[in-house]
Parts: structure tokens; C-alpha cells; sequence
């Protein structure tokens, strides 16, 4: 316990009265990041467990290892290398946008805190990792850079910081790269890496599977292909197998809601399978649910607890709507192939109409529940 | 002194755009570009100010009941002028303006002056405040439009300030900032411009 001792010792020249007592926020929040906090909630109800916001963080984090770890396999077999040489390529090229999302992002929340003389959240945990896998590989980093701090600031901390944002943190980064940089974000180049080292190819293009369905109607690679996730597209989304993976980590621990999960999964295929019946879209329903951003948004992005829905109504109701909108926006809207992004935006600014909605329901149901014993 | 006052006043600490939030539409719509937005800015000043100054010459004439009509008539009458003087002078800003010089009419700051100044004050004061609140709803414009056009077309005024060398097409590693084109980044800066001013003017501050 070492380390327990050296905190003791510098404790006090960060608390109040001592020489760096203005930056006691910053110390609270590596304190707390390295050993869990022995202070407990003084009165009001609480519920006696180890779960806090840096477990349920973590855990988020956990499930979107496979998904990691494959995303930088695939970024190498995107430029033509092989095992583990693509999967080192991966990694080297997508560390520098996690590192830059990680330091413009936690440098802001940390200021911000300091400001305010509160402690530092750990909500951008989560958010920091979520923002370079929803990008695609070759994103400038300045970009990346740009659109993260558009989001902690005007989605998070405008807001009243972790728990209190109205849209998900992430998917407002990607929503301002995507409108901002828009030449940088779509069509046939940015989807592969263009960096030349370890003998990758150079100058590779191509279309994504959902750009391909959008314009053709069909698409290259095999359902099988798209499932496992060997299809160009952003660094994290393209292994609907591995997405799965966390998504089940989500559930056993607890982290996530099934009901959101699910009834974004039923909304999209419902309103895929409407657009078949009706002859808009050639290719089976399915298909929508393994290409594009659609997976990873249901169980990464949909199910943020602080954005969806609250009541258990809600988020059937919610899901729902977020799989639907998915699906239209792809198949009617042809300026943006990918609907995931906008249908779950869209839905966080609906969820708490949903949510009073459900329970004005509830109350008329047990008012008139009173009426008639009376 | 009090004549002053009623020139720097909608400045900052009774700005129209920033304190009242009035006329926001206009100041969303005509700020891609400083050069529209300065034109809008001193159309508006115009019309502001003598709108106030008649009305306040009228202002003991006028029975109370059919007051909204004669602003009406006055205002319109002005903003006839000031398009008629920029399609003349300027028809290239005329164009790009469009509809907004002629809404300008429906602007809620020029009717809000008359209201709540020009019909209790005389012609010299209320042209004065007519002129300030002009100038503080240009300033506002001015500082959307200059974010707005430096970082969404690398220019202001027309006058390239990035250099070309500097764009990915062009072999560099910059790009514009499109979403600085909608009007939603419009809003989003005029939001910031109220979150700068209200933290340095803390009477502004709501408990």
C-alpha cells in the first residue's frame, strides 16, 4: 500500500489551506481514480451497494473491448495486411485519435470542475473511447480534436456536466465532425487509413456496405461478412458479432437495459421489413442490422442511461422509434446513407416527452383505478 | 448626459439581441457573411432611428387606440426607402439580403423601441436610442457574422484571411468548419456571445 501512502502524504497541500489547494479537484479525481472513495452519503435514501458511476463506467468500457480490438484488426485488413500485422497497424494508427480524445476532452472536464470547484465525473470514460470508435479511421486528429470539445462543452457542461446532458456526449461530437467536415466524414476515401508504413496499401477506396445498399441496392460482401465485421466503415462499428459480445457483457452485469436494446433491434427490423413489403428496398430487412452504425448505436449509444427513456414504457416506446427512424432516414433520406446517429439524437430530445407521457398514463390509470372502488 | 446614455446603453447592458433576445431571426439569417450582415446592421439603424424619431414627433397626435397601424404605415414606409436605396446602391447585398430587408418591417426590436420608447419621449432622445440599439443589434451581427464567415468560408468581407495553400484540397491540412453555414451554429454563437457577456456583467446574471 505504497501508493496509499504517498496519497495520504500529498493529501494535505491539496486540501483546503494548502499551497495547491486550487487544483484539489484534479487530486480528487486521480484519488478516486486510483482507490475507491471511503466517504458515504450523509442523509437522504440511499441504497447500500459498491456500485458508483466509476464501476458502471468501467464495466461500459470492459464490453467495448471486443469491439476495440477487432476495430484495429480490421483498419489493417482494410489496407491490405494480414493477422497480427493488421492488428498492430490498427492499433498504432487509431492510439493517436484515442489519446487526443482522451486529452482534449478530460483537459476540458477537468478545467471545468476546477472552475466550478466541484469534483471531476467520471462520464467521459466512457464518452472518450465511444468518440474515436464511431469515427472513421483517417479523421484528422484536429477534427477529432474540435468535435470533442464542441461536445463536452455544448452537450455536457453547458448542461451541468455528467448526468445532466440532454443528447449523448459522443454522438454530439460525431454530429459536429459529421455537418462540419462533411467531404472529411463521407464517401470512398475516409473509411480507410492513409497512413503508409508495415506495407500497407495506399490510395484504398471504396464504397461502405451502406453506401452500396443506398445506390445500388446490394452490396458486396456477404451478410456473414458484414456480421463478423470485415467491411470498411467507422474504426469501432463494423463487427456486429463483437458489439454483441459487449452488448451481452451490458446486460449480465446489469449496465444496460434490455428493453431499449431489444426494442431498437424490433423497431428497425419492422420498419425494414415495411420498406421490403412495400418494394422501396430489394434486400432482405436484415440487412440493417449488420451494416452501418446500427449495432454498436443500439447497444452503446440507444441504452445510455442518461439520455434514453427512464421508465420501463418509455424505453420500449423509445427503442422503438430510434430502430424506426434508423431505417427510414437510410432508405428515404439518399444525403445520408447512415440514420443511426440522427434517430438516436432525435430520440434523446424526445425521451423525457415520452417519459411524462408515461407517467400521466400511469397516474389517470390509478385514478380511475380509484373511481371505481368508490 | 442622459442623451449619452441612451446611445451606449442597448451597447451592452441593454443590448437588444443579447439581453432582450430580440430579433434573433434576422440575426441568424443574413450572417454567413459580414458584408450582408453590416448591410442589414445599418439598414435597420436607419430604420430604427427615424422610425423613433417620427413617431415621437407624431406621438401626442396619435389616439392610443390606432397606434399599432400608424407604426405600421411609418415603418413600412421606411423600409420601402432603405430597400428601394440598397437595390439603387448595393444590388449585389440587395440580393443576397432578400426577403429580410423587406422583413425588417416585422423586426421586434424597431417596433419594441417605438412601443416602449419614441411614444413617451422626445424626437432627439428617441432618435438617439433608436441609433444605439441599431448599433448594438449590428454589433451582435458583426461578431456572428465574423465567426461565422472566417471559420465557415476562411474569408471576411470577401477578402480571403486562410490562405489556399492551407485547404486538404489543396494538398494542406485545414477545411471549413460547413456547419458554421446553418443558421443552428448561428444560434449556438449568439448563445456563447450571451454566456461571455452575462459572466462579465454579473448584475445581468438571473438568481
Amino acid at each position: 500500500m505504497g501508493l496509499r501512502k504517498l496519497v495520504d502524504n500529498i493529501k494535505p497541500t491539496f486540501m483546503e489551506g494548502g499551497k495547491l489547494s486550487f487544483l484539489a479537484s484534479t487530486f480528487d479525481a486521480f484519488e478516486t481514480f486510483l482507490f475507491v472513495p471511503n466517504i458515504t452519503t450523509k442523509k437522504g435514501a440511499h441504497i447500500r451497494d459498491c456500485n458508483d458511476i466509476k464501476r458502471t463506467m468501467t464495466m461500459v468500457i470492459l464490453a467495448l473491448i471486443p469491439a476495440f480490438l477487432f476495430g484495429c484488426f480490421n483498419t489493417g485488413l482494410q489496407v491490405g495486411l494480414e493477422g497480427f500485422n493488421a492488428f498492430v497497424y490498427g492499433l498504432v494508427r487509431v492510439l493517436p485519435m484515442v489519446a487526443v480524445s482522451y486529452i482534449v476532452g478530460l483537459g476540458i472536464e477537468v478545467t471545468y470542475a476546477q472552475i466550478r470547484k466541484e469534483e471531476v465525473a467520471e462520464g467521459y470514460l466512457v464518452t472518450g473511447l465511444l468518440i474515436p470508435m464511431i469515427m472513421p479511421v483517417s479523421t484528422p486528429l484536429w477534427m477529432v480534436a474540435l468535435g470533442v470539445a464542441f461536445s463536452v462543452i455544448f452537450a455536457k457542461e453547458v448542461f451541468g456536466g455528467t448526468g445532466m446532458n440532454i443528447f449523448n456526449p459522443a454522438l454530439v461530437a460525431r454530429a459536429f465532425v459529421f455537418f462540419a467536415f462533411t467531404p472529411q466524414m463521407s464517401g470512398e476515401k475516409v473509411w480507410f487509413s492513409d497512413w503508409k508504413f508495415m506495407g500497407a496499401t495506399d490510395a484504398t477506396t471504396g464504397a461502405t456496405a451502406l453506401e452500396q445498399l443506398a445506390t445500388t441496392g446490394n452490396m458486396q460482401w456477404s451478410v456473414m461478412d458484414a456480421f463478423l465485421g470485415f467491411i470498411p466503415g467507422s474504426f469501432g462499428e463494423t463487427s456486429t458479432l463483437c458489439i454483441l459480445l459487449g452488448g451481452l457483457f451490458l446486460l449480465l452485469t446489469g449496465v444496460a437495459s434490455w428493453r431499449t436494446m431489444l426494442s431498437v433491434f424490433v423497431g428497425g427490423l419492422a420498419v425494414g421489413y415495411l420498406f421490403q413489403a412495400l418494394g422501396v428496398t430489394e434486400y432482405p430487412a436484415y440487412y440493417h442490422l449488420v451494416v452501418g452504425g446500427f449495432a454498436f448505436g443500439a447497444v452503446f449509444m440507444a441504452t445510455d442511461p442518461v439520455t434514453s427513456a427512464q421508465t420501463n414504457a418509455g424505453k420500449y416506446i423509445v427503442g422503438f422509434l430510434t430502430g424506426a427512424l434508423a431505417v427510414m432516414v437510410r432508405v428515404v433520406n439518399p444525403a445520408y446513407p447512415e440514420g443511426m446517429m440522427l434517430a438516436i439524437l432525435f430520440m434523446n430530445a424526445l425521451a423525457p416527452t415520452v417519459d411524462y407521457f408515461v407517467v400521466e398514463a400511469n397516474i389517470n390509470r390509478r385514478k380511475s383505478r380509484i373511481k371505481t372502488v368508490k | 448626459m442622459s442623451n449619452l446614455k441612451n446611445l451606449t446603453g442597448p451597447l451592452s447592458a441593454n443590448n437588444p439581441v443579447i439581453v432582450q433576445i430580440l430579433g434573433i431571426c434576422s440575426a441568424l439569417a443574413v450572417t454567413v457573411k459580414m458584408e450582408p450582415a453590416f448591410v442589414m446592421g445599418l439598414s435597420v439603424m436607419v430604420v430604427t432611428a427615424f422610425a423613433n424619431l417620427v413617431m415621437s414627433l407624431l406621438r401626442n397626435g396619435i389616439p392610443s387606440r390606432i397606434r399599432i397601424i400608424v407604426q405600421l404605415v411609418v415603418i413600412a414606409a421606411l423600409v420601402i426607402i432603405v430597400d428601394q436605396v440598397l437595390k439603387a446602391f448595393v444590388y449585389d447585398v440587395s440580393k443576397q439580403l432578400s426577403v429580410y430587408v423587406g422583413l425588417i418591417i416585422t423586426n421586434c426590436i424597431i417596433m419594441g423601441r417605438v412601443e416602449a420608447y419614441a411614444l413617451g419621449n422626445k424626437p432627439w432622445d428617441s432618435f438617439l436610442d433608436g441609433i444605439g440599439n441599431g448599433l448594438g443589434y449590428a454589433a451582435i451581427l458583426l461578431i456572428v457574422a465574423f465567426f461565422r464567415e472566417l471559420f465557415g468560408s476562411g474569408t471576411l468581407f470577401n477578402i480571403r484571411i486562410i490562405p489556399e495553400s492551407w485547404y486538404i484540397t489543396n494538398g494542406g491540412f485545414y477545411s471549413n468548419v460547413g456547419i458554421m453555414l446553418f443558421p443552428p451554429m448561428a444560434l449556438i454563437i449568439v448563445g456563447v456571445i450571451i454566456w461571455v457577456h452575462r459572466s462579465f456583467n454579473k448584475e445581468l446574471q438571473e438568481k
